[in-house]
């Protein structure tokens, strides 16, 4: 480049082929990566719950007896498809929650518009970036490998759900099954930690002159409070799971109790990580949503500094509530009085966000492009899932929905549909500025209007089951469930055929190359990545830009 | 009578609450439904909580009842908002957007009136915890201890009365046995008297629940976990195990049948007789694995 000095000139050649994505440090390759890698993943963690969801379309065992007879050649085929089911449901939450929804949301659009959205060349630690998505992929394999190696005796694949609880994770899988899975976790959340300091340190120290903290777009605001949750409960799953596999293998009892250990212990040290982690998803899509709104309302955003500290008081008390997915295991009632007190002080800066985005579109002139209905789509399904999120808060009627479907709707709601909704609305939005190419208008409203059926359909009645008393993670239920679990498996199938929409969707883009224009959405989209080409250059902003 | 006002008050209850989910639009033709269920299992097609057979689980339902009303308020409040977003600002009806990013006085009134609703939501929950967690003197105790895939029930305070509960198979379910639901051996318990339930587990994680009594509890190893129900009608109640603990999670279903104080008698006296001669499945079990080791 013709700016360039001939110092940093052989730094800064284009690397071609297989060395340009395997040995790059370029924060929009990565983020590319991070996206096809959360594309993939999403549709083996979603085959994986179709599996679930054909077999609990109709009472009774049928398909995964059937797997296990005629794909693994299992010899008890009704005991093997028991098993089966447990493994597809702890498969489908880990890889949903570590190799979709992060890679999407952090290492995709996190890599791809952090640097660009406060005007830095790249990320802090470009090798480290590398190494964070390299990590991702072997941690994919093990979970994978984890599948087809010995779990429980007789029977291979971990079954302990993606919490992991011993003694279940312990002496109820003595298998290397279960090993497998806690690695995979390791590589996983390593990547992660190492995101997370890339994140913070890009964001505090490489920010373009005058674009202060109270200047930020905010979806950086989004991602550096995502990394300091990660940074922050990471190493505690870390902690958690290395004394899960002591105990399996080098005989420490820390969660045994004939050892003097304590499962409950696990549980607590989980969800002060798992409960983070909650907002570590649903985080970074509030900073989409408020850019999307935003741009599309042709208004700035309404709130804004509200909007940035109600985001980093969601993170601030998202670590004192994790007892909350606890309340059945015997806690004190004074501790379980102050979880119910925390979690519900959470539904104060939920809802400032979620009106604020409303007066943001308010008095607007708002446009109903693809990114904007996804964006509303997100406002109201979050808005269920959260209003359901307030009545698990209450201990006293939790007790009825505790580990039944109320609970599988509720989280569904806001993560399956709330985080994958601001996943789509970031997609559709950065999509022309990311690979240059308009997407179709037509194809993405079908698959936004598709997956709004289908996902209404699949989760809505699960609030009926849980009320009704049907457990979660359960293979075979009574009849009387049939009716609610026969809709819920049609929406899942139309969901997944939405997706399938989105990918003809993405092929056609790229087939048809639309060019889209440095801006396609007008002058309200004015975060520093519109000012650039699309695609961007492999490198920008080597003159720093200046913000006013 | 007290007890029939309050049924007719959670019908009301109910049937208005089906009414307004309806209004919301999120709710099929099957909500006519609601309300006629039997007691102790679901009924197809149900939408909401299974029929009380405890005070306190009536009392659940009620506060689930004041929830699920401000919820749905809040859904039918933003949704409202957003059709007015999409209907009164859009780009054609509204083709110069407003400049506005602040309004001080909204902005206080959409911090203080969610506190507001949540105190109101906050007082009757913790005043339920309370009196869900304090554990009432009780008549008499029953131990329930969770194992891979089977409850075993003891009587401490009738003597050596203990006794295996094991979910009856497909093949061997009599007329009107559920499938999955119905154990060989059921609780029985006495209407109208306090029961404490000591629960545990002999091996992973379980966890001991009947819907209709409000009533859940994990069944942790190395722990004595505590709750209590005091049931107010006769009849059977069923629930299943609700903690993940392996391969036959979703066939240890609990049974309990209420039944009058005579039957109970005469019911404690048949099965000491009957359980004395039958060797538990847990000590065959923990037999076995010290022979194996």
């Amino acid at each position: 480049m013709a700016t360039d000095t001939a110092l940093d000139a052989h730094e800064h050649h284009t690397p071609t082929g297989w060395r340009r994505w395997l040995m790059s440090t370029n924060h929009k390759d990565i983020g590319t990566l991070y996206l096809f890698f959360a594309i993939f993943a999403g549709f083996v963690g979603g085959a994986i719950s179709m599996g679930m969801r054909i077999e609990l379309a109709e009472p009774g065992m049928q398909f995964f007896p059937w797997i296990a007879e005629y794909i693994q050649g299992a010899d008890d085929p009704v005991d093997a498809g028991k098993h089966l089911f447990n493994v597809f449901t702890t498969a489908h939450g880990l890889i949903m929650v570590f190799f979709m929804v992060m890679p999407a949301v952090i290492g995709g659009f996190g890599n791809w518009f952090v640097p660009l959205m406060i005007g830095a060349p790249d990320m802090a630690f470009p090798r480290m970036n590398n190494i964070s998505f390299w990590l991702v992929p072997p941690a994919f394999c093990l979970l994978v490998i984890s599948m087809f190696v010995d779990g429980p005796s007789g029977y291979t694949g971990t079954g302990g759900g993606w919490t992991i609880y011993p003694p279940l994770s312990t002496t109820g899988q003595p298998g290397p099954a279960m090993d497998f899975a806690i690695l995979a976790l390791h590589l996983a959340g390593a990547a992660s930690i190492l995101g997370a300091i890339n994140f913070i340190t890009t964001i505090f120290n490489m920010r373009a002159p005058g674009m202060t903290l109270h200047k930020m777009p905010l979806f950086v605001w989004s991602m550096l409070v995502t990394a300091f949750l990660l940074l922050l409960s990471m190493p505690v799953l870390a902690g958690a799971i290395t004394m899960l596999l002591t105990d399996r293998n080098f005989g420490t009892a820390f969660f045994d109790p004939s050892g003097g250990g304590d499962p409950i212990l696990f549980q607590h040290l989980f969800w002060f990580f798992g409960h983070p982690e909650v907002y570590i998803m649903i985080l970074p899509a509030f900073g989409i949503v408020s850019q999307v709104v935003s741009t599309f309302s042709k208004k700035p955003v309404f709130g804004y500094m509200a909007m940035a500290y109600a985001m980093a008081a969601i993170g601030f008390v998202g670590f004192i509530v994790w007892a909350h997915h606890m309340y059945t295991v015997g806690m004190d009632v004074d501790t379980q009085a102050y979880f119910v007190f925390a979690t519900m002080v959470i539904a104060v800066p939920t809802g400032v966000k979620i009106f604020s985005w409303i007066a943001t579109m308010w008095g607007g002139s708002v446009e109903f492009r693809v990114p904007m209905l996804w964006a509303i789509g997100f406002i109201f399904v979050f808005t269920v899932g959260g209003v359901t999120g307030v009545v698990l808060a209450n201990a006293a009627s939790d007790r009825i929905m505790h580990d039944t479907y109320y609970v599988v709707a509720h989280f569904h709601y806001v993560l399956s549909l709330g985080a994958v909704f601001g996943i789509f609305a970031g997609w559709y939005y950065w999509f022309p500025k990311m690979f240059g190419y308009m997407y179709s208008e037509t194809i993405g409203r079908i698959h936004f209007i598709v997956t709004m059926i289908g996902v209404n359909l699949l989760f809505f009645p699960q609030h009926f089951l849980g009320l009704a008393g049907m457990p979660r993670r359960y293979v075979d239920y009574p009849d009387v469930y049939a009716g609610w679990n026969m809709v819920s498996s049609i929406g899942g199938y139309i969901s997944y055929g939405a997706a399938i929409i989105f990918i003809y969707g993405v092929i056609k883009a790229f087939r048809d190359k639309v060019p889209a224009g440095d801006n396609p959405w007008g002058e309200y989209a004015d975060t520093l990545e519109w000012t650039l080409p699309s695609p961007p250059p492999f490198h920008q902003f080597n003159t720093l830009p200046k913000i006013k | 009578m007290m007890n029939h006002s309050k049924n007719i008050n959670n019908f009301v209850w109910r049937k208005l609450s089906g009414f307004f989910l309806l209004i919301a639009g999120l709710l099929s033709a099957s909500a006519a439904f609601a309300g006629e269920n039997d007691f102790g299992i679901a009924s197809e097609w149900q939408w909401d909580t299974q029929a009380p057979a405890t005070d306190m689980m009536a009392n659940m339902i009620s506060f689930h009842n004041l929830t699920l009303w401000i919820i749905g308020a809040v859904v039918v409040f933003v949704s409202a908002l957003l059709l007015i977003v999409i209907f009164k600002y859009n780009a054609k009806a509204n083709p110069i957007p407003a400049k506005f990013t602040h309004n001080t006085f909204i902005e206080i009134a959409w911090t203080v009136v969610p506190i507001m609703i949540l105190v109101v939501i906050a007082i009757p929950s913790f005043d339920l915890l309370y009196k869900q967690r304090v554990i009432p003197p009780a008549d008499f105790t029953i131990k329930a201890t969770g194992n891979q895939w089977f409850w075993t029930y003891e009587y401490p305070d009738h003597g050596d009365l203990s006794f295996d509960s094991v979910m009856i198979p497909e093949a061997e379910l009599k007329e009107g046995q559920p499938r999955l639901l119905a154990v060989d051996n059921e609780i029985i318990v006495p209407i109208n008297k306090t029961v404490r339930l000591i629960v545990t587990a002999s091996d992973v994680l379980h966890a001991w629940t009947i819907p209709s009594f409000g009533v859940k509890i994990d069944a942790v190893p190395g722990r004595l976990n505590e709750a209590w129900f005091k049931a107010n009608r006769e009849g059977i109640y069923y629930g299943q195990c609700s903690e993940l603990c392996g391969k036959d999670h979703a066939f240890m279903p609990i049974a309990v049948r209420v039944v009058s104080d005579a039957e109970f008698a005469k019911w404690l006296v048949e099965a000491k007789i009957k359980f004395a001669a039958t060797p538990s499945l847990q000590n065959v079990k923990v037999a076995s694995i010290s022979a194996a080791e």
